[in-house]
């Protein structure tokens, strides 16, 4: 299989976000900053990457009937890394993200790529569907942070582009979350054709 | 009158949907039909009453009292699905008119953040409960206000998409970008009661 189509893939035409509809708690939840939003889908790439690897090894010595929680269980541990790292290294990003860093366990993008495409694939090809999902969730949360800040505040990546006095505040908080979801992925849909 | 203010904060002012963004799946993925909107509330407020109550008490004795603090995102996952296993096979067994009527739903919660989000909450005593101590009884009244807050909003939500499938809607909306819309829309509504929690907080005269 060609290596390059794995990578975009993830990112063009199964894009967790606009097009497969997964992982919707941490999309809105995170999403009130574009920084917020690009370090939340940054997690998600790391333990997704890793995850891909570790259950592509070790798919041949995980018994059948216990596939699922063996999966959990790996996700789960490297959750619990990464959140410690991230406590270490990056106590900002903690604060904001909060609660959402464990909650990348429950993620259905994860296992549903562990399912999906790991346990069917030799290591490489399913660390590159990691990086392509990855980065196709990374991207759709940037974009989506970026629109809600933009509109709410008038700023982008903490630069000013206009005065907040014209912002809608609404879009920052949790009804605008919804409603510039709804609006990106009709625009998704509509450039899709 | 604390166990009040923690209901209304809960239901009105704090809904675990849409405000919080836990449980946002099943409360887009079932919510296009009231009867099973209401079969899935009823099995997460089982199972999320259920859980705080075991994974408060394993935080406790078990993670607080050896040191794994660390551990707390394996051992919960494992006890939720365990759990949602056990019910799962307790219902077939006592109630088989349940379990046929939740049937689908009940594994379908082990991927829910939101039992996985408000258990860790209540187990680290970071959800808001004013005049009240951080204990096992405010941790379930807590819970089970959550649960009801989750139903509050996907049985309204279902009954609006079963309106909304008898008009049409413009090709470019149609689907999910509807429903998120519709979505954004209903959490507007409750955030009209946004404040209200401080007002009733004075009124009761908690501190």
């Amino acid at each position: 299989m060609n290596y390059f189509k794995i990578l975009l893939n993830g990112i063009v035409k199964e894009n967790p976000t606009f097009v497969l509809l997964l992982g919707m708690c941490p999309t809105l939840g995170t999403t009130s900053s574009a920084i917020n939003g690009m370090s939340m889908g940054l997690a998600t790439m790391a333990v997704l990457i890793c995850s891909n690897f570790l259950i592509s090894c070790v798919k041949k010595i995980i018994p059948d009937m216990v596939r699922i929680p063996s999966f959990i269980v790996i996700i789960a541990s490297l959750v619990t890394v990464l959140q410690m790292l991230i406590k270490a290294y990056a106590p900002d990003v903690d604060k904001n993200l909060g609660l959402f860093i464990p909650l990348i366990v429950v993620n259905c993008i994860i296992l549903g790529r562990a399912e999906a495409f790991a346990a069917k694939n030799n290591p490489f090809a399913s660390i590159l569907d990691g990086i392509g999902i990855g980065l196709g969730f990374t991207i759709a949360l940037t974009l989506l942070g970026c629109v809600r800040e933009l509109l709410g505040t008038g700023h982008a990546f903490g630069f000013e582009l206009f005065s907040e006095n014209y912002g809608a505040l609404v879009f920052v908080l949790a009804p605008g979350a919804f409603i510039a979801l709804g609006y990106l992925i009709a625009i998704v849909n509509k450039l899709r054709g | 009158m604390a166990y009040i203010l923690i209901f209304i904060t809960a239901i009105f002012v704090n809904n675990v949907v849409l405000s919080q963004f836990l449980g946002i799946c099943p409360f887009l993925g079932v919510s296009k039909k009231v009867e099973t909107a209401s079969g899935m509330a009823a099995a997460v407020a089982f199972v999320l009453v259920f859980a705080t109550v075991v994974t408060y008490l394993i935080q406790i004795y078990v993670l607080d009292a050896c040191g794994l603090g660390y551990l707390q995102t394996i051992a919960f996952i494992l006890v939720i699905a365990a759990l949602v296993q056990m019910v799962e096979i307790v219902l077939k067994k006592v109630s088989p008119s349940l379990y046929q009527a939740l049937g689908v739903f009940l594994p379908l919660i082990t991927t829910n953040c939101c039992i996985l989000g408000v258990t860790i909450q209540v187990a680290s005593g970071t959800y808001a409960s004013p005049g009240l101590d951080h204990n096992l009884l405010t941790g379930v009244v807590y819970a089970l206000c959550t649960a009801v807050g989750f139903g509050v909003a996907l049985v309204v939500f279902a009954g609006i998409r079963e309106q909304l499938s008898r008009v049409s809607v413009p090709k470019g909306v149609q689907g999910m970008s509807i429903a998120l819309i519709t979505a954004g829309l209903l959490a507007m509504a409750f955030m009209g009661f946004s404040g209200v929690n401080n007002g009733l907080q004075k009124l009761f005269g908690i501190e």
